[in-house]
């Protein structure tokens, strides 16, 4: 009933108003600014960007580069994701429950992190082509981890993880009795999948595709570090930044974002129909898991199971096996030579290593603790009017950061807090610390936003009524009932948003300065200087906050 | 006995649609007043003005002399028991009872006491360190109450109190709902769309239908007396029959004259056209040479144990239910309907304005259960 929870928020109009006002700031006047200055305005109107864009050979083949790297990691992902999401969720054999949660893990390592850890496997000098190098006695490395096949290995072994949830999520809530009915009613099992099971996952696929493909068209770090002359979208941007044809850039985000708002507005699409045409009301049992009975079969799983175990958790042993490894110890051998802890009490004993530490833990924090007060007021003010204009926005307010990719809001950002423009809402803040933590908060206001929205949602409005009939008023209200009630939503919105903002590669290295360089700038420049170990380290410390972070989340949603 | 919650002339709309008009209502201290209508007859809405979780468009409630309209719930001061209990998951028992007691800097001690008097009053003595997840649905009830009641609010309001728990469990609860309540002696609303559980619970039942108060009486009153058509047909069960008013105060169905019926209160000029509202307690089979008995064919016999009812598809086109032993008819036997002897209760309502007025309503016919 959508009258219900008419009086009890009653918050004065002005407070939605002002937080509506100043997430519009945050979010979307930046990027009309940097729509405005692409077009030359409001001084200068101009189409010449535009034309730059359109004349250029190199501009549409980032853009059309952009658009089949995405189809192609969706159509990998899914590749691998969907079939083992059924092995996990349809068949039983030794160690699946184990095996099941680490096919999961490929999500929590922060995208940086899982590039220069396939570099330090699969790269040049990486364990796994020195090992083919030697075994077969190459003169050469067998490979070079660069181009589009490396970002699509890449995007492969990070975003199947998408796919494998949903789909798993998705067939562990059918139910056993369409089956059974398909199958009293004589459809052999080749054809009840393709009948029944598979059509029933089509919204966990078409989300699943839709995130691969969003992802996938903001990532910034595999194009980054194995493109090379291979540019797509974003990198182009930040190449036309670095040129300095800032009006090109602009012109290059604007394309970005409308592409990527597009596939947002078609996400949601395919949201509402999933929701509408859900199930038939009422749900059943999951059907059994298949055990599987030859022994063969099962042997052939189990050494599957662990060989794909072993692949995946690769990247974590290597990046911790090298943050071992001394500065420049390790040349030719295909084992490092020389393992010590040299590199971590660096960390600690020299200011300069620590300091991108510290840098990225304020920021973080920093940016973290505004995107929860911001997001959980503008979800309080959103899940508490009716459904009108104000609650509407304020959805899309905090929903576009996370669809608009981090490239573009670096952009953006650089482009609206460039100028002194006081009256009309624009400091320079560009080159001062204050840059990077404004540009953490609003990338993290979605993950926040949207978590508390979700959770404020999932609580029974009668309980807030129960709590004011009892005499308690609105801050008591929302101290003893509302804040509790939420506590593992917020929890697991701040765990993400924290590891996003620490591990932030994308944003910072378009707004970065050197006081305030964060632990990605720093492990991009300890990769340049060749020290493999200093990097690894920090590689380390976001793997493990992230996984740690991942876990929290886990538990805050299993509730 | 004095009014102690006044109701006067309560309007609220959502959008276009009007959900009540012109509610008007008094209840006595320490009476239990029932709210009884039909889904989408306004009685939840009606419980939320009081409670002040919603603010009428026009109109006034009054609590022993004071305006509360304005006020927000928890300045209320009323107690109120929620369809799901709403009971906070995150806090136990004791967290629970104790919530409304925030605000009266209690000792520790007393709080306690307090708490173990309303756990007590509940008949849930030393429940205070359960989890609310961990106790039955007919227990969540309970407390709830014991929660309502704890910081002795000046009305008690009870949403569909008992809808949640399921039949064998809701008569025994509903009994040691009443026997709480009556205990305290608190003045009570109670908002519910089962009528044996208002006659049992309200000293008073008031009808709504379609956002508009059809009676508020004894529950006898309320059956014996049906103010509206609607009232006579939601409450009990009733059927109705067409008829013109006679000369000698009869009343002409068909060709069979009826005669020492209530008088109807709406005049008796001879040949106003007139609805009989007659419960299946009222009507008999007749014999067969009855001249004032209606003829019919038994369409359905539904035997219940204690009784037996009879549908009857009489031949001037209406069907009545009549009330009969198990063995008095078949199925497809043809019967003759009479009034029974010493046959009250019947109603008799006039075909015109007045009481159509009020029941002419745009939900369409009335819900008969």
């Amino acid at each position: 009933m959508n009258t219900r929870q008419a009086r009890l928020a009653g918050p004065a109009p002005y407070a939605a108003a002002l937080v509506c006002l100043l997430l519009a700031w945050l979010v979307c006047y930046p990027l009309l600014m940097t729509l405005l200055e692409a077009l030359g305005g409001p001084r200068a109107w101009t189409l010449g960007h535009l034309g730059d864009f359109i004349h250029r050979q190199d501009e549409w083949m980032a853009l059309w580069r952009s658009l089949w790297i995405s189809l192609a990691s969706v159509v990998l992902a899914g590749a691998i994701g969907v079939p083992l999401a059924f092995l996990f969720e349809r068949t039983e054999f030794p160690g699946r429950r184990f095996l099941g949660a680490v096919a999961a893990l490929p999500v929590a390592l922060p995208p940086l992190v899982g590039v220069i850890a396939f570099l330090f496997l699969y790269g040049e000098s990486g364990f796994v082509s020195r090992a083919v190098q030697g075994l077969l006695h190459l003169q050469d490395p067998p490979w070079h981890l660069a181009g589009p096949g490396a970002v699509l290995l890449v995007h492969a072994y990070s975003m199947y993880v998408y796919f494998y949830l949903f789909v798993r999520a998705g067939l562990a809530r059918q139910d056993a009795a369409l089956l059974e009915a398909a199958a009293s009613l004589g459809a052999s099992r080749l054809r009840t999948l393709f009948t029944v099971t598979l059509p029933l996952l089509r919204p966990a696929l078409g989300a699943a595709a839709l995130l691969t493909f969003m992802t996938s068209l903001a990532s910034f770090s595999a194009p980054y570090l194995f493109g090379g002359g291979f540019r797509v979208m974003t990198t182009q941007i930040v190449a036309s930044k670095l040129n300095g044809e800032l009006g090109l850039a602009q012109v290059e985000t604007v394309m970005l974002a409308v592409l990527a708002i597009l596939a947002l507005a078609a996400m949601r699409r395919v949201e509402g129909s999933a929701s509408a045409g859900g199930a038939t009301g009422v749900r059943g049992i999951a059907p059994a898991r298949r055990r599987l009975a030859s022994p063969l079969a099962r042997g052939t799983a189990f050494v599957l199971g662990w060989v794909m175990a072993a692949i995946l958790l690769l990247p974590h042993a290597v990046l911790a096996l090298i943050s071992f490894v001394p500065p420049f110890t390790w040349t030719t051998e295909t084992i490092p030579p020389v393992l010590d802890g040299r590199n971590w009490t660096a960390l600690v004993t020299k200011p300069e290593h620590l300091r991108p530490v510290v840098n990225s833990l304020w920021m973080a924090v920093a940016a973290t603790v505004l995107a929860v007060v911001l997001g959980l007021a503008a979800a309080r003010l959103a899940a508490v009017r009716r459904r009108g204009f104000l609650a509407g926005a304020l959805e899309w307010l905090i929903a576009l950061p996370w669809a608009v990719p981090g490239t573009v809001f670096a952009l953006a950002l650089a482009t609206a807090f460039g100028v002194s423009q006081p009256w009309l809402g624009r400091f320079v803040l560009i080159g001062t610390p204050w840059i990077l933590p404004l540009a953490y908060l609003v990338r993290n206001l979605p993950l926040t936003g949207r978590g508390a929205l979700a959770g404020l949602r999932g609580i029974d409005p009668a309980l807030e009524e129960a709590a004011a009939s009892l005499g308690a008023d609105r801050w008591r209200r929302l101290g003893r009932i509302v804040l509790p009630l939420l506590r593992p939503a917020l929890a697991a919105g701040a765990g993400l948003a924290f590891i996003t903002a620490l591990g932030d590669f994308v944003t910072s290295v378009v707004l970065y300065t050197y006081d305030t360089r964060p632990i990605s700038i720093e492990i991009l420049s300890s990769l340049r200087l060749q020290d493999l170990g200093m990097a690894a380290v920090y590689g380390v410390l976001l793997m493990t906050a992230s996984t740690a972070a991942f876990l929290l989340w886990g538990r805050g949603e299993a509730r | 006995m004095p009014s102690f919650l006044i109701l006067e002339g309560l309007d609220k709309s959502f959008g276009s649609q009007a959900v009540l008009r012109n509610l008007s209502l008094e209840v006595n201290a320490g009476e239990v007043l029932a709210l009884l209508g039909p889904s989408g007859s306004g009685k939840t809405t009606a419980l939320r003005l009081i409670a002040g979780f919603e603010v009428p468009d026009r109109g006034k409630i009054l609590v022993g002399g004071e305006d509360v309209t304005a006020l927000p719930p928890e300045k209320r001061h009323f107690g109120m028991v929620f369809q799901h209990y709403a009971l906070f998951p995150h806090l136990n028992v004791r967290e629970n009872v104790a919530f409304g007691l925030a605000g009266r800097k209690l000792s520790r001690e007393e709080t306690a006491r307090k708490v173990a008097d309303a756990l007590a009053l509940v008949e849930l003595p030393g429940f205070e360190a359960r989890r609310v997840g961990e106790i039955s649905g007919g227990q969540q009830q309970r407390i709830a109450l014991a929660r309502a009641l704890a910081p002795e609010p000046r009305v008690l309001l009870l949403d569909e109190p008992l809808s949640n728990l399921d039949p064998t469990l809701r008569e025994r609860t509903r009994r040691e709902l009443l026997r709480a309540v009556r205990r305290v002696g608190i003045t009570t609303v109670l908002v519910t769309h089962e009528q044996e559980e208002a006659f049992h619970l309200g000293n008073r039942v008031a009808v709504l239908h379609g956002g508009v108060l059809h009676q508020v009486a004894a529950p006898e009153e309320l059956y014996e007396r049906p103010a509206t058509r609607f009232v006579a047909s939601f409450v009990g069960r009733a059927s109705g029959l067409p008829g013109i008013l006679t000369a000698d105060g009869g009343v002409k169905i068909g060709d069979a004259i009826w005669k020492g019926l209530p008088a109807p209160d709406v005049g008796t000029a001879p040949g106003t056209p007139v609805e009989l509202v007659v419960r299946p307690e009222s009507l008999a089979f007749s014999s067969e040479g009855d001249p004032n008995a209606l003829a019919g064919r038994v369409v359905e016999r539904r035997y219940a144990g204690s009784m037996t009812f009879y549908a009857v598809d009489l031949a001037i086109g209406r069907e009545v239910e009549v009330l009969a032993p198990a063995n008095a008819a078949a199925e497809g036997d043809t019967v003759r309907v009479a009034p029974a002897p010493g046959g009250l209760p019947v109603r008799i309502f006039r075909t015109v304005p007045e009481v159509l007025q009020l029941e002419d309503n745009p939900a369409g016919p009335p819900h008969v259960p």
